[in-house]
């Protein structure tokens, strides 16, 4: 039997190990939340039901369908608070040609709580992978967002969404994409009051790539009808959208206690004098996302020019055995990962790929990566945000590395390498590994580089995954066999 | 029309470049990638006489300790604040034994490294931890080195073609050299490369463990192959590592031939708060993937060391490729099978440490001076490379 290993349990990732199963392979589900779902459909302990989780929810029944099928599914074990901390060749076939498919990877986990003492190592040795691990923020630099009280998106939106807590009380939310409204709803809902939306991208950007009513795109291309009128009737009574603005600098004394907003020519380039002081406890910010690619590259995966995991039409990587799909492959939302999920787990499971069932899906996956390139044309970031920098912002957290500091240290070494830059500046060598920063130093850097960055190297590219303690790691040296599936009896050593 | 190109813009490459225009040479530096692109980057930044036996190597490691307090000093005077402290860290080496066995073969190693002049003081178990108070109190011996030292080997790298640039060299990125120019007595004149031609009077290979694919496209073979390594980082944390620490098998590891997987533990504190542990030995071609049973031996040997780093996380595991030299001396000599051809490279990994007496070397070679040391052992013409440089059939 085919044993298929999906990362991720996002809406892809759900997706996926369904299809698998459905044709009859050996399907382990695993993520490292404590629940299924993802961050898209992040919800609240399932001890602490509540009614209105399906209206906050986008597609929330569906996701009830699917987990609850997978739940009693017999061929399918779900690992939760399992994370993922490397990938490596199998040794046992190592050295077998490229033909040799299945048994190629050694996937090692951690089970347990993150940052806990007594997480259990498995290595996972499947025939095929499916990687569903989608994507994070991306949060572009400003003055003081090291403060308290700055948040990405994201992090907002899952304390509400999870934890039905407001990040502040006073909230201005500031980036850019269509994501930010389901955010500034789920403040509301939590109890904050949003004093603006701020979209970076000017309304004649939008329009070319929208209507300029943002909230008509968060239907698209499926239908959610609850969602758009639950977010299109809190922003259009409540909550002032102002598009051609930002938050360029968040100020206060210790945490955020107000924040500066500018207008944005089409570039992004902030506008002399346009400038305007808000009194605010929060502010919440994404520009976009970054797909989580480090599993990805791991083995070996082509990226494509756009940096997504590249896949044929049945979601397979360039990495035999391998698949992808989701947000890792394209930000298409939840229509796409769901319509890509159901492919690749089909393709990993040894599924033909004339199947008819399978066109229904293709039809669903075409029209996303339309709606994906809509929302790219209408708020990709453009390069004149970086006018909003000044020497003393910080662009890496983690190691307090600033925008004047990066600027010095490419003057002075004239290098055009991102390693020997990272290394000089320490930019993106922190704890975080430049999940947060990475592109941005990439970015800032190649633009300080005379002729550009010309290594091969890049911030994505991360051999260890996750944090793992020396003592995880040197205890693993004996790995106890991962528990078999209850019901199946055909578990592999 | 350049007196000489170095090719490499490695650690070496750069010292050499720097002395040689300090001699009055028009220099050019070229490098198919970046700057610090490759090994000069990949490694902990060891200046370590600790691992050396009596020999060549450790006169040169002798040598090059001598230049780099002045070295440090100098780079620091001509670039100025606003560039990054190469972060050289005179922090003495401690060696120990974790093993009974390992405790009379490593005081007979420290005994000759004396009667070499190494600075090896044999101390007691309380003495080293008085040292490093969290090491592991169950060691059969321990040395310690004063001499050892360390720096930030991308930082010094780039530290020493800023001041080569300032002395005159020009650095070219991205431009990969595909061959070799030579006249009708043999004699180097220039290089082929992908951007074009150039002229030039010598050539210097500065290209670690990629040297002998460089050699290739000049018809030459160079026994140099790469030796794979990996170093772990964990996040910061309060210094409580204060010297290079490592256990005595390390030596063996350097000096061992074998291609299969070796691994000792170095373990030292950095500037920034992290921790490095190192290291690993393997021959397996250019081959950059991640084997996780690597980190494991890496791990459990670091523990054996410091075992309150137990609950420390890693964050970070990274690697290279090290400039093996089958003979396990590096490779500093003019290339009498094509005259105006020179090698500074098969440091194997101690590059970052001995590039500085390295440049000095081929500075005095190339300029018909005498140099600080004997250069014979270094030469492409010693007989324990003979072997080596004939064609498998």
């Amino acid at each position: 039997m085919t044993q298929v290993l999906v990362i991720g349990a996002g809406p892809a990732g759900l997706a996926a190990a369904t299809a698998a199963s459905a044709l009859g392979a050996d399907v382990t589900v695993l993520d490292s939340s404590y629940d299924l779902g993802g961050q898209y459909w992040r919800h609240l302990p399932s001890t602490r039901p509540t009614a209105s989780e399906g209206i906050l929810l986008h597609g929330f029944e569906r996701f009830r369908e699917l987990r609850e099928r997978l739940e009693n599914d017999s061929q399918v074990r779900i690992l939760t608070l399992s994370q993922v901390w490397a990938i490596d060749r199998n040794p046992d076939t190592r050295n077998a040609g490229d033909s040799s498919v299945g048994d190629r990877w050694r996937v090692h986990v951690l089970q347990g709580v993150p940052d806990g003492h007594d997480r259990l190592a498995l290595t996972i040795i499947p025939d095929a992978i499916v990687f569903a691990t989608g994507a994070h923020d991306r949060t572009l630099p400003f003055t003081g967002w090291q403060l308290p009280g700055v948040f990405s998106a994201g992090a907002a939106q899952a304390l509400a969404k999870g934890e039905r807590v407001a990040v502040g009380s006073r909230v201005v939310v500031s980036g850019a994409g269509p994501f930010l409204l389901p955010v500034a709803a789920s403040l509301v809902q939590a109890g904050a009051k949003v004093l603006g939306v701020y979209e970076a991208s000017t309304i004649s950007r939008l329009a070319s790539g929208w209507l300029p009513r943002p909230w008509q795109l968060l239907g698209a291309p499926g239908k959610a009808a609850e969602l758009v009128g639950y977010v299109g009737n809190h922003l259009r009574n409540r909550i002032p959208y102002r598009t051609g603005r930002a938050v360029i600098a968040a100020e206060g004394d210790g945490r955020v206690e107000r924040v500066v907003v500018a207008r944005l020519d089409a570039n992004w380039a902030p506008i002399v004098g346009t400038t305007r002081t808000i009194e605010a406890d929060a502010v919440c910010i994404g520009h976009g996302f970054t797909p989580r690619l480090e599993l990805p590259i791991a083995v070996g995966c082509a990226l494509s020019a756009e940096r997504f995991v590249a896949v044929d039409h049945r979601q397979a990587t360039s990495s035999p055995g391998v698949y992808a799909a989701g947000e890792i492959t394209g930000i298409g939302g939840v229509d796409a990962a769901l319509a890509e999920g159901s492919i690749a787990g089909h393709s990993a499971a040894g599924g033909s790929d004339d199947e008819a069932a399978m066109s229904r899906q293709r039809r669903l996956r075409a029209a996303s990566t339309r709606f994906a390139a809509r929302i790219e044309a209408a708020h990709g970031i453009r390069p004149g945000w970086s006018q909003w920098l000044t020497p003393d912002t910080l662009i890496c957290r983690c190691e307090e590395v600033s925008y004047g500091r990066l600027c010095d240290t490419s003057a002075h070494t004239g290098s055009a390498g991102l390693r020997s830059l990272k290394l000089s500046t320490r930019a993106g060598l922190g704890i975080c590994q430049g999940r947060v920063c990475g592109r941005t130093v990439e970015d800032l850097l190649g633009r300080l580089a005379a002729g550009g960055l010309i290594d091969t190297t890049s911030t994505d590219r991360r051999p260890i995954v996750s944090p793992i303690r020396l003592g995880e790691l040197a205890g693993g040296t004996v790995l106890p066999p991962a528990p078999p599936p209850p019901g199946n009896t055909e578990e592999r050593e | 029309m350049f007196d000489v190109v170095v090719i490499g813009a490695g650690i070496v490459g750069a010292a050499c470049a720097r002395k040689l225009a300090m001699l009055d040479r028009s220099v050019l530096v070229i490098d198919s990638g970046s700057t610090a692109g490759g090994t000069s980057s990949q490694g902990e930044g060891n200046l370590l006489l600790s691992d050396k036996a009596p020999g060549p190597e450790l006169v040169l490691a002798q040598y090059a300790r001598r230049l780099w307090p002045q070295l440090a000093a100098d780079l620091a005077d001509e670039l100025g604040r606003e560039f990054p402290s190469i972060e050289f860290d005179p922090k003495g080496g401690l060696v120990v034994s974790t093993t009974d066995v390992g405790a009379s073969p490593l005081l007979a190693f420290a005994a000759s490294q004396r009667a070499a002049g190494v600075d090896a003081q044999s101390i007691s178990i309380a003495e080293a931890l008085e040292r490093e108070p969290d090491l592991n109190p169950a060691i059969g011996a321990a040395v310690f080195y004063p001499e050892d030292a360390q720096v930030q080997p991308a930082i010094a790298t780039e530290a020493l073609l800023a001041s080569a640039r300032l002395h005159g060299v020009e650095v070219r990125q991205g431009v990969e050299v595909t061959g070799v120019m030579v006249d009708g007595s043999g004699s180097v004149v220039g290089v082929h490369t992908g951007r074009g031609d150039i002229p030039c009077g010598a050539v210097v290979i500065a290209a670690g463990p990629w040297s002998a694919r460089v050699a290739r496209s000049f018809g030459l073979l160079v026994p140099i192959r790469p030796r794979r390594g990996m170093v772990l980082v964990t996040s910061r944390m309060p210094h409580r590592i204060f010297h290079k620490v490592y256990d005595a098998d390390y030596v063996g590891a350097v000096e061992s031939g074998d291609a299969a997987l070796q691994t000792s533990s170095v373990v030292e504190s950095t500037a920034a708060g992290t921790v490095l542990i190192g290291s690993s030995r393997e021959q397996i071609g250019f081959d950059d993937r991640l084997n996780v049973d690597v980190l494991r031996q890496l791990a459990s040997k670091a523990l054996r060391l410091f075992p309150f780093l137990h609950e420390q996380p890693v964050m970070r595991a990274y690697g290279g490729f090290r400039p093996y030299m089958p003979d396990h001396l590096p490779l500093i000599s003019a290339d009498l099978r094509m005259p105006g051809l020179w090698h500074a490279t098969g440091h194997e990994g101690a590059g970052i440490g001995l590039s500085i007496a390295t440049a000095e070397m081929i500075g005095a070679a190339m300029t018909g001076t005498f140099a600080e040391i004997d250069a014979s052992p270094f030469s492409l013409e010693r007989a324990s490379l003979a072997p080596f440089l004939v064609e498998a059939a």
